[in-house]
């Protein structure tokens, strides 16, 4: 449970947040009519007549766009709802065509589930479950723009009718880190899916944030709605600040309205867009020009059997299955990019070295999170930037766990393979990386080391062992580093024994 | 030779087929027609003879080619101006559509061209299809051509596709499309002594009619006999992927299979359809249709349809209510009328636009449709209705488990005066007491005419069928034309 508590003047207060999320689904058209929905096209040009509410324009609904969202559905183990509807919600804007929005007020086509947020990465106890009320479908609406002509608005329909799901919390979390990890767990699964590309800068995923505070135990209080929050750590942000400015309210004798706000990221606070006073009486209904969506058991079972292997599944089987680290494989299993690259690593790694990938596995888990990582860190580039790929990261580590060249080597190619591109393999030719373990060149240096050392020889006869790194440190230097380390380690206990 | 005028779509596409005229002599007949009445009758918004001529010359090519001609080869049409037209404005006779020209074609317009159709023009109609006598339409009220004996007074031809049934009747198009919400084909096809079918909710691909009720809207045939509607509707019907309430089943071939035997066939007569205080006329045609039925063969059957009394109530929430909705998108913003006073922002232009783009009767309806639908209303208004319409469609199911087609009035009086029914917006929504519920229930009906009442007025008779059985309608409509022989026609005044 979460103990994240605001100090107000007259004592502690809980806050309690439920997230209404819009992700826009990863289709090549919209929700009811043909028209592509790229990002970042020319105003007007992605519009059909339907879009456009032209008079006589029916919608017919895209199967993929049902598809994707039961799919999600199936992702965070909800209902699956087979008979869902589509009903309209009435209300006037320039952004919005038809008049009303096509939406699922009554019947939606998923209910119920949940997804597990871990909140502290180091700690894999920390685990809790934010309850999903429901995901439905509805259109998106048009853009207005503002600064086109002197008097006048503008409207790009581009993104009316584009397919949504809102996926609808319960009032489950407790604190801006909580309400944090809900969304990062709920991005990470659309990834997964492929149901949403998750991009929160370009709006393809939004929160509406629901906020409203209470003394621990009491009831829950009035809450107020921040609309679209397009970020991890604005709604963070939202959260706190929204649960400041009611506590302050309520300690000053005042009441928190149930109202929309929006969130200012420049000045960090909320303001009040419209209370419920003037809310709209949408007048929803069932749309009459859709008939209700009917799915049977094969299409539902062919949507579960098309998803692939989800975070958690999948981060449970590199704990188990390939032995890496609670902290490793969280990391590796965050995004599904880098969980794509891990594997494919692995693989190279592993028919390069003619192992299994369990042997292997924790070699790569480490060479990526750290070397890799932070080498791309000081680069200042993501993973789907890298120069190396994940066949060249293979290659590498094949080298270093066939003995051909040393840990310490393995840095210096990947420093060059970060600079020049070229292969793992033709670096350590060109540069004379491979490490020797030739018993008889290490037995030679050793003894070299030993008799010029008589000394120190002594001194660690004598008790102290401490001089054995300064041992394999000389006979490295002897050899330019290509020594295989094991073996300079072997020859040298033997010799010093 | 015949007056060209004078033939049907059967006759016309006989004729041009075996050469007897040719197609551009029919288009050429019936824009002459037109043009001569438009004045006088207003049954036109905007007038395409060119279309018509252009179809027609194709259709001649084609003969003289010796491909094969369509069902509708030669045939000019009037289009209810509520089928969207590419390049030909489309206004469902309102101002907020008044220049409105799409870029697009109906998808029942288009399939009605690939029959080998031509376009007379748009044809008048009640203001979005909502209205019984063509009183609500922005460019002036169709005129019947009928008349009273012995008096001038001005008639409705009915509504909403008033246009389409008094140019049909006035012999200055063979056939018209009609729509049918609550009655709009069926009701001015009887007012005016001419066959309208309504099919089955689905037949006939919604895309491209300007929405009024989505649940209910259904497109249809409206001509001068039951033959020439199993023919058009054959080219209109089919199934649309544009339209998902559209219904993804083959188009029987109606005229191939018109049977106006009707042995073995039993017929209900709805007892709650029979009113105190009903139209003598109306009930003595009544009773006359079944008798021709009985004469065909048919059982003649009593039956309930209990929930009949809630038909119209219900109707007059379900349609305004998706109206309501269906008519927001007419604002200002992409399209039609904008009204923008000078400094206003967003609000005012709706306001203002709306206002000078709707007439007083869609106004109405809008403002029902909005009320019924507010938080507080929703349950005791459309959500009553809905359980209604669930009964409704139960008694008509019941009812079909011991008879295969219905037999009713179409409409409870002949054609009333215009303006007199103006004021009373009750009285005039009583007019669909009897089309309602096949229409709530998505039923196939159709109006044949049946006699004339005793001011020399048309009076039709219904029948509903099963869903699916446009033919059994067909059917039992064409056993009722053979006996009931109308041949009355309106006397030429204009």
């Amino acid at each position: 449970m979460s103990d994240y508590r605001i100090q107000g003047a007259t004592g502690e207060w809980e806050v309690v947040i439920g997230l209404e999320v819009h992700a826009q689904i990863s289709t090549q058209a919209k929700l009811f009519s043909g028209a592509a929905t790229a990002f970042g096209a020319e105003p007007n040009t992605q519009v059909s007549l339907v879009d456009a509410a032209m008079p006589g324009m029916l919608p017919v609904p895209n199967m993929e766009c049902i598809r994707q969202a039961v799919r999600t559905g199936l992702a965070i183990n909800a209902q699956i709802n087979k008979w869902s509807r589509f009903d309209r919600k009435n209300y006037f804007y320039a952004d919005l065509p038809q008049g009303y929005q096509i939406s699922q007020l009554y019947h939606p086509i998923v209910g119920e589930g949940a997804i597990e947020v871990q909140l502290d990465d180091k700690n894999p106890e920390s685990t809790k479950t934010i309850g999903i009320e429901r995901i439905h479908v509805e259109q998106d609406a048009g853009k207005l723009m503002h600064d086109q002509h002197p008097t006048m608005s503008y409207v790009d329909l581009n993104r009316s009718g584009v397919a949504l799901m809102e996926i609808v919390s319960r009032p489950d979390m407790r604190s801006p880190a909580e309400a944090g990890a809900y969304l990062s767990k709920l991005r990470t699964i659309l990834r997964y899916v492929g149901s949403c590309d998750g991009n929160m800068d370009q709006g393809s995923m939004r929160a509406d944030v629901n906020v409203s505070v209470r003394r621990p135990g009491e009831p829950f209080g009035t809450r107020t709605e921040t609309k679209n929050v397009n970020s991890v750590r604005f709604v963070m942000a939202v959260v706190e600040q929204e649960a400041k400015r009611q506590v302050a309210l309520l300690e000053d004798g005042g009441k928190v309205v149930q109202e929309t706000r929006l969130y200012d990221p420049d000045r960090n606070e909320t303001r009040s867009m419209r209370s419920k006073e003037d809310a709209h009486d949408y007048r929803y209904f069932p749309d009459p020009d859709l008939l209700p969506v009917e799915l049977d058991d094969a299409f539902v079972e062919e949507c579960r059997a098309s998803l692939p292997e989800l975070p958690d599944a999948k981060r449970h089987r590199y704990e188990t299955a390939l032995g890496l680290s609670a902290y490793n494989a969280g990391v590796l299993t965050a995004e599904v990019e880098t969980s794509r690259w891990f594997e494919a690593l692995l693989a190279a790694s592993a028919a390069k070295q003619g192992k299994p990938e369990g042997e292997v596995a924790k070699q790569a888990a480490n060479w990526l999170t750290s070397e890799l990582f932070g080498a791309l860190n000081k680069l200042g580039k993501g993973l789907a930037e890298s120069p190396v790929s994940p066949e060249a990261g293979g290659e590498l580590l094949a080298l270093v766990g066939k003995g051909t060249i040393s840990g310490s080597a393995a840095k210096q190619v990947l420093e060059k393979m970060l600079e020049t591109g070229d292969a793992p393999g033709v670096i350590v030719e060109r540069e004379g990386l491979t490490q020797t373990s030739d018993t008889g060149a290490i037995e030679a240096a050793v003894d070299a080391v030993l008799a010029a050392n008589a000394d120190k020889v002594a001194q660690y006869k004598g008790g102290k062992e401490a001089l054995f790194g300064f041992f394999v440190g000389q006979t490295m230097k002897a050899m330019q580093g290509k020594g295989n380390p094991q073996l300079v380690n072997e020859v040298l206990k033997a010799k010093l024994a | 030779m015949t007056e060209l005028t004078d033939l049907g779509v059967a006759a016309i596409r006989e004729g041009v087929a075996k050469g007897d005229f040719t197609a551009v002599e029919v288009a050429g007949a019936f824009n002459a027609a037109v043009a001569e009445a438009q004045d006088a009758l207003n049954a036109f918004i905007t007038l395409t003879p060119e279309k018509a001529l252009e179809a027609a010359a194709a259709v001649d090519a084609d003969r003289a080619a010796g491909k094969p001609l369509g069902k509708m080869a030669g045939v000019p049409i009037g289009m209810k101006d509520l089928f969207a037209t590419t390049g030909t404005r489309t206004t469902a006779a309102s101002n907020i559509l008044g220049n409105f020209v799409p870029p697009y074609e109906s998808t029942v317009s288009q399939k009605l061209w690939d029959a080998g159709a031509g376009m007379l023009g748009k044809l008048n109609l009640d203001q979005f299809a909502m209205g019984s006598s063509n009183e609500t339409s922005a460019f002036g009220n169709v005129i019947s051509p009928w008349r009273r004996e012995g008096s001038e007074a001005q008639l409705a031809p009915g509504g909403s596709s008033g246009g389409s049934s008094a140019a049909v009747s006035a012999r200055i198009a063979p056939a018209a499309t009609g729509t049918d919400t609550g009655g709009s084909i069926r009701q001015p096809a009887a007012f005016t002594g001419i066959s309208g079918i309504k099919p089955t909710y689905g037949r006939c691909s919604r895309w491209g009619i300007v929405a009024f009720a989505s649940s209910l809207d259904q497109a249809g045939p409206m001509a001068r006999d039951v033959r020439d509607c199993a023919i058009m509707l054959e080219a209109m019907a089919g199934f649309d992927p544009k339209d998902s309430t559209s219904l993804d089943m083959p188009v029987p071939e109606w005229e191939a299979s018109l049977n106006a035997d009707l042995r073995g066939k039993k017929v209900g007569i709805p007892r709650e359809y029979r009113m105190d205080g009903m139209d003598a006329d109306v009930a003595r045609v009544w009773d006359e249709g079944i008798a021709w039925l009985k004469d065909a063969g048919a059982e003649i059957v009593d039956i309930n349809l209990a929930h009949t009394k809630y038909a119209l109530p219900a109707y007059y929430i379900i349609a305004p209510a998706e109206a309501s909705s269906n008519l927001a998108r007419y604002d200002g913003v992409r399209y039609g009328l904008r009204d923008l006073p000078q400094g206003a922002g967003l609000q005012d232009m709706y306001a203002a636009t709306r206002a000078a783009g709707f007439g007083a009767e869609v106004k109405r309806r809008i403002m029902i449709g909005t009320y019924v639908l507010s938080a507080g209303f929703y349950d005791a208004y459309y959500t009553q209705a809905q359980k209604v319409r669930t009964l409704i469609s139960r008694d008509f199911m019941d009812a079909f488990q011991t008879v295969d087609v219905i037999l009713a009035p179409t409409a409870p009086t002949a054609a009333f005066g215009l303006g007199e029914m103006v004021s009373d917006p009750l009285a005039m929504y009583l007019n669909d007491v009897f089309a309602v519920p096949a229409s709530l229930a998505g039923l196939p009906a159709m109006s044949v005419p049946a006699g004339l009442d005793r001011q020399g007025l048309p009076l039709g008779l219904q029948l509903i069928g099963r869903p699916f059985d446009e033919q059994g309608v067909l059917d039992a409509g064409l056993a009722i034309e053979a006996r009931a022989a109308f041949t009355a026609r309106p006397a030429k005044w204009w």
